[in-house]
């Protein structure tokens, strides 16, 4: 148990000493450089034009089945690591972990044919 | 565990460190040069010798430069964003082993700040996180472009992860662990003759899928959409300015180095290496080892970059759904039967299990068309062979919501460029 206290430890001062030189390099950042800013410095950036309408346009998310289909399969990737670790150094019975696997991979994987056929794999 | 182990692994982590930051100033000089090479041009060349120090003057010129928030952006995600990137940038390399083990005095040295054992699942969670600072960044700027190139970030993400993570998955029935320093050690010696026992070799397939997905993952070209200067300005990263940028660009820089690692430990034995000489060479060498085969995987990154031309982006997401993910799949599934083949003792029982699974998968195979309502329409579907497009028309067409935006006509543009 102290291992893994120790373990995890280690990677939270990671992540506090990243932190430490992000803010460090910002704040150096702001102590140093010139502060001059007006208007037309502090407008949207559009190739030198008058910006034109709201920044947060309206777009269309043309992945949004996507979405719903990488979600399915994120989650059957994460049932797979599980079975990948156990599956070469266990006692068990391999030949039936296999097999459920194969099986489940394959309920799963069924749905990308059927989606293509289905035309939602389209782009536009 | 007293004052000289945490002393031990500051000193490891520092190495890290210094290895991974010396190392993006190394590449950013070095692509800018061999991109220049590639082109014909001399490229950087003033600054220390060879123009060496080009990197670190443009970083410290950006220090310098005044720090503009547009009037328009969101001002706390627009601080957070590049604070995302940096800090899993800075954090996702303490997994990686970057050299061997050796011992001084008593204690047993090995040079990875970090061995879960979650392992490289790790990285591919760092990986995931680390597209919420380029998606932020998008959005929180208030300007179109940038919020095209986070949508884009975003899509590309969701194409690739999956490829990627079942590469991984298959390395992982291979190794039987997630842990780095198993899988290292799980390609030391030789395969036959004398070829090492790199994964590369008996994991061919899965190293190409990880090899492509790394180059979306860390959007270099040519899946470099969501910065495509020609397109989007500079993508997420146009409005920012000053150390933002600078930090935005040292996780960039970074993630390259990183996933080469990743490649270098997954696939080509890590530090492993033919060891010889006083043991002060023995403890150096397998750094060396790994220092240069990153090496050779980043200047394939900057030679992609100077070769390829930008993907489309219907051709991007193609790849990933179309190709990359079904042959990720089999080649998981191949891997699972080739291991428990490799490892059980009753063969019979893997045999059986396959034919079953083969039988379902028959079966189901010829059962799948009874499930589409088209088919059993007289004159329906089935004959024309392939499928009808969503908005098709004609009666009888599939009652899938209809996606918004689309045209009623069935002539589709596809030199489109979407988001």
């Amino acid at each position: 148990m102290t291992d893994y206290y120790q373990a995890y430890g280690t990677v939270i001062a990671l992540v506090i000493a990243g932190i430490a030189l992000v803010v460090v390099a910002f704040t150096l950042n702001r102590l140093i450089s010139p502060k001059r800013a007006y208007g037309a410095k502090l407008t949207t950036y559009e190739s030198g034009m008058d910006p034109v309408g709201q920044g947060w346009s309206q777009t269309h998310i043309r992945y949004y089945l996507f979405a719903f289909m990488f979600v399915v399969f994120d989650v059957e990737t994460l049932f797979v690591f599980p079975w990948a670790t156990v599956l070469g150094n266990t006692e068990g019975p391999q030949g039936f972990m296999l097999g459920v696997m194969l099986v489940f991979l394959f309920f799963v994987s069924i749905t990308l044919p059927y989606e293509y056929k289905k035309g939602v794999l389209k782009w536009v | 565990m007293d004052w000289l182990d945490v002393l031990i692994i500051v000193a490891v982590a520092v190495g890290a460190f210094a290895l991974w930051l010396v190392g993006t100033a190394l590449l950013i000089w070095g692509e800018r040069r061999v991109v220049a090479k590639m082109q014909s041009r001399v490229g950087p060349n003033r600054l220390g010798p060879a123009g060496l120090m080009q990197t670190l003057a443009d970083g410290a010129k950006l220090f310098f430069k005044e720090d503009i928030a547009p009037a328009n952006a969101d001002r706390w995600v627009y601080l957070a964003a590049p604070m995302v990137s940096a800090v899993v940038a800075l954090v996702t390399f303490a997994v990686i082993p970057y050299g061997g083990t050796f011992t001084i005095g008593d204690r047993q040295i090995s040079l990875q700040v970090w061995d879960p054992d979650v392992g490289l699942l790790w990285v591919l969670a760092m990986g995931s996180i680390g597209v919420y600072g380029i998606v932020l960044a998008g959005w929180s700027s208030g300007s179109k472009y940038p919020l095209l190139g986070g949508v884009r970030s975003s899509a590309q993400m969701i194409s690739y992860e999956l490829a990627m993570g079942l590469a991984v998955a298959a390395v992982f029935i291979y190794t039987g662990s997630l842990r780095a320093s198993d899988i290292v050690a799980n390609q030391a010696g030789t395969l036959f003759g004398p070829i090492p026992a790199w994964h590369v070799i008996p994991m061919a397939p899965a190293f190409v899928l990880f090899f492509i997905s790394a180059v979306a993952e860390t959007q270099r070209p040519p899946f470099d959409l969501p910065e495509a200067e020609g397109e989007l300005v500079g993508g997420f990263n146009t409005e920012y300015s000053g150390a933002k940028f600078a930090m935005i660009f040292l996780a960039e820089f970074m993630n390259v180095i990183t996933m080469s690692a990743v490649l270098v430990t997954m696939f080509l034995g890590g530090p492993n290496g033919p060891l010889f000489g006083p043991d002060i060479v023995r403890a150096v060498l397998p750094t060396i080892y790994f220092v240069v085969k990153v090496g050779i995987f980043l200047f394939v990154f900057i030679w992609l970059r100077a070769t390829l031309p930008r993907l489309r982006y219907d051709r991007l997401m193609d790849l990933g759904w179309k190709v990359m993910l079904p042959f990720a799949l089999l080649w998981v599934m191949a891997t699972g039967f080739s291991v428990v083949l490799r490892e059980t003792t009753e063969r019979a029982t893997v045999i059986r299990a396959a034919a079953i699974g083969a039988a379902v998968a028959a079966v189901l195979f010829f059962l799948a068309p009874l499930f589409s309502r088209r088919a059993s329409e007289p004159g329906g579907g089935g004959g024309d062979g392939g499928a009808r497009p969503l908005d098709d028309p004609r009666p009888g067409g599939e009652a899938l919501p209809e996606r918004a935006g689309d045209r009623p006509s069935t002539d589709r543009p596809t030199e489109e460029v979407g988001v």
